[in-house]
């Protein structure tokens, strides 16, 4: 149960965990009462390997292996459709799961609404922050990050790295979560040097590995010689880039492993946080909040170990906006600032820190990226 | 690396036409053979992404991408022959037998490719026919790859083999009439058989060179309906294979078209420009269609023609 797509390596080591779960049922072989062990389901829109938002949850989940009294069951791959409905009720029902996370945007509306209803005694809580008190019900809930920070510090490194002052950023859709992310690089960057500039190009999807490829190329072609990527799977986007000789900052989760001289940092989830957070609650028999955020300066958000390519300049600058933003309140969005069509969005002394409720609906491009949102 | 600007277009759609273009000639030649055997076979998608997955993770455990691609030629082959011999029953409907093995396909490259998606597999290798350039945008356009330059070979030869070489024959007769196969003494179904299992062949090669070298990784998701649109592009194309490789090409580069377009800063309406493939099928079926004839150049035994 914990992984349906069983493949020909892990058969024989699925099926030895399976017996061996299957002799942790019977009670005279148990060694933890079943009764006092919680059991969390995680479910994923891909692979859990995928080097991106799957991959950061799972890692996350992983945090819960080590922790007593916690069973975890995983299932991948599970469409946004009424299929993840089957996924939570079987794995209520049969694994007897009492806390679950389906962590894919789209899990929610009506899926997850509708088995939290179904099932008032099992908690949910979903990731991307769309639960509301006064319509959802209160055994669901939401927990989010923001990275739009992570992204800034992308741009720190970039903008000392980049010598033709053009960076790029391969987009999914402008929505305002991407559009956050693509000015924070930009304003990263231009913390660095003023005059950089980020071309972005929007895909459309948030996996079209080809259509991502030729973004890259397009992006190189024109100059871009660091390039960071907001799309569900940023392999394809860091291992295109790295071939064509650009630096690569990374996304979700750490790619390095892909292009260890190329890539530079890298904005990660660090969901083991959110995680254990609950799971604790959970194992106390506390009600689990709702509600719950946090960034950089809380830990649901950690950045990749600094590649070898990073000069001592980028370095220092990095890690001095690091500390300051783990002090809290730091602000990417400072007036006075335009947009790239010349709107002013914040006056001088006006600032939104990553926490205010507008950047939840943020759709412009700063001045300075290239690129439109329609 | 220079600023190009606007040049940047042009050299990004015929870098975007070698690129991206390599998947459809492969499976629209494939499905071109097969088609003018007088079946279709829909299930090529599946062979597509089951080739990539088989490809990929024979190159993985060999460390050479040509055991690859065998792998996935044999691979390709074996499901066009399961569809050959599915249809060689009475009254077995080829396009319900393509559909199904398409989800086949997906469904069985997903069960065994997991232990795959994170491993590094060898790429093929490409050869830079841009060398004499010192702009490094053209040499990176001109990196052509070899499977790209043997799938145009392919094209001609098929296109002359179908006119001037016996096998050519056989497979036209059997597909144009099959009345007129049985009197020469040719089986269809053989002949079907076998022109299935030869368009499978070539489908999963276009699988590999998705896996192995643009994008160049192995993930469930390295497919956007490439194999389906391959298909489609044969009609397009009117069954000829030279029109196959034009069509493939024209795919490829008005595919590039949007990132590059939004990469010079011509922003606005970028989902037009991607819609821009289709708009073109579109237009040239619809100025080279007729009411009053059929399909030009259309296999006689084809489903849909009958």
């Amino acid at each position: 149960m914990t992984d349906l797509t069983i493949s020909r390596r892990s058969l024989l080591k699925t099926t030895a965990a399976g017996a061996a779960l299957g002799l942790a049922g019977v009670p005279a072989f148990s060694t933890r009462a079943r009764a006092a062990a919680t059991t969390v389901g995680f479910i994923y829109v891909g692979p859990k390997d995928d080097f991106g938002y799957n991959q950061a949850h799972a890692e996350g989940a992983k945090a819960l292996k080590a922790m007593e009294g916690i069973e975890l069951v995983e299932e991948e791959n599970v469409p946004e459709t009424v299929d993840v409905q089957k996924t939570m009720e079987s794995m209520i029902n049969l694994d007897g799961a009492s806390l679950l996370f389906p962590t894919s945007f789209g899990y929610y509306d009506p899926h997850v609404l509708a088995m939290a209803k179904k099932f008032p005694d099992a908690q949910f809580r979903h990731c991307g922050g769309l639960w509301d008190k006064s319509k959802h019900p209160m055994n669901a809930g939401s927990y989010f990050g923001y990275i739009a920070m992570g992204q800034y510090l992308n741009g720190v490194v970039a903008g000392h790295m980049s010598k033709s002052k053009k960076i790029g950023f391969v987009a999914a859709k402008p929505i305002p979560q991407v559009l956050n992310n693509v000015n924070a690089f930009l304003l990263g960057a231009r913390a660095v040097d003023p005059t950089i500039t980020c071309q972005v190009i929007f895909t459309g999807e948030w996996s079209l590995a080809v259509k991502e490829a030729e973004a890259v190329n397009a992006l190189v072609d024109q100059g871009a010689d660091v390039i960071t990527c907001h799309v569900d799977g940023p392999k394809v986007v860091v291992q295109t880039a790295a071939n064509r000789g650009a630096f690569v900052c990374g996304y979700h989760a750490s790619q390095a492993p892909l292009a260890p001289e190329k890539y530079l940092t890298g904005a990660e989830w660090n969901w083991a946080t959110v995680y254990s957070m609950y799971a604790k609650h959970a194992l106390a028999g506390e009600p689990l909040p709702n509600f719950t955020r946090g960034g950089l300066s809380d830990g649901f958000v950690k950045m990749s170990p600094l590649g070898p390519a990073v000069t001592e300049p980028a370095r220092k600058q990095f890690e001095a906006t690091l500390a300051e933003i783990k002090k809290g309140g730091y602000a990417v969005i400072k007036g006075p600032l335009k947009d790239n069509k010349g709107k002013e969005i914040a006056g001088a002394g006006k600032a939104f820190p990553e926490t205010a409720i507008e950047l939840e609906s943020t759709s412009f491009l700063v001045e300075g990226v290239l690129g439109s949102t329609s | 690396m220079e600023d190009i600007g606007l040049w940047g277009v042009p050299l990004a759609i015929l870098g975007g036409a070698i690129r991206v273009s390599t998947p459809f000639i492969f499976v629209s030649l494939g499905e071109a053979v097969t088609e003018r055997s007088g079946r279709i076979n829909l299930g090529l998608e599946g062979t597509l992404v089951f080739g990539a997955m088989a490809a990929y993770a024979v190159a993985v455990e060999t460390g050479s991408p040509w055991f690859g691609v065998l792998a996935a030629m044999a691979a390709g082959a074996g499901f066009g022959l399961v569809h050959g011999w599915i249809c060689s029953f009475p009254r077995v409907n080829d396009i319900a037998v393509g559909i199904a093995l398409m989800l086949f396909g997906i469904g069985l490259a997903f069960f065994f490719g997991k232990p795959y998606i994170q491993p590094s597999a060898p790429p093929l290798p490409a050869i830079g026919f841009g060398d004499w350039s010192d702009i490094p945008q053209v040499r990176a356009a001109l990196n052509v790859n070899v499977l790209f330059l043997f799938g145009a070979a392919l094209a001609l030869a098929l296109w002359w083999g179908f006119k001037n070489t016996k096998i050519g024959l056989i497979v036209r007769v059997v597909g144009d009439s099959a009345d007129s196969a049985r009197a020469m003494g040719l089986s269809p179904t053989t002949v079907r058989l076998f022109a299935t299992a030869f368009g499978g062949a070539l489908a999963a090669i276009g699988g590999a060179y998705l896996s192995l070298y643009y994008p160049g990784s192995w993930n469930e998701r390295i497919s956007s309906g490439q194999g389906l649109m391959a298909v489609a592009l044969v009609i397009f194309a009117r069954w000829n294979p030279i029109g196959c490789f034009a069509a493939a090409m024209l795919f490829g580069g008005a595919g590039a078209l949007g990132p590059a377009l939004q990469s010079v800063g011509v922003t606005q309406g970028y989902y037009l420009f991607y819609a821009a493939p289709y708009i073109l099928t579109l237009l040239i079926m619809i100025a080279t269609s007729s009411p009053g004839r059929q399909l030009a150049g259309a296999p006689g035994e084809l489903s849909i023609t009958k």
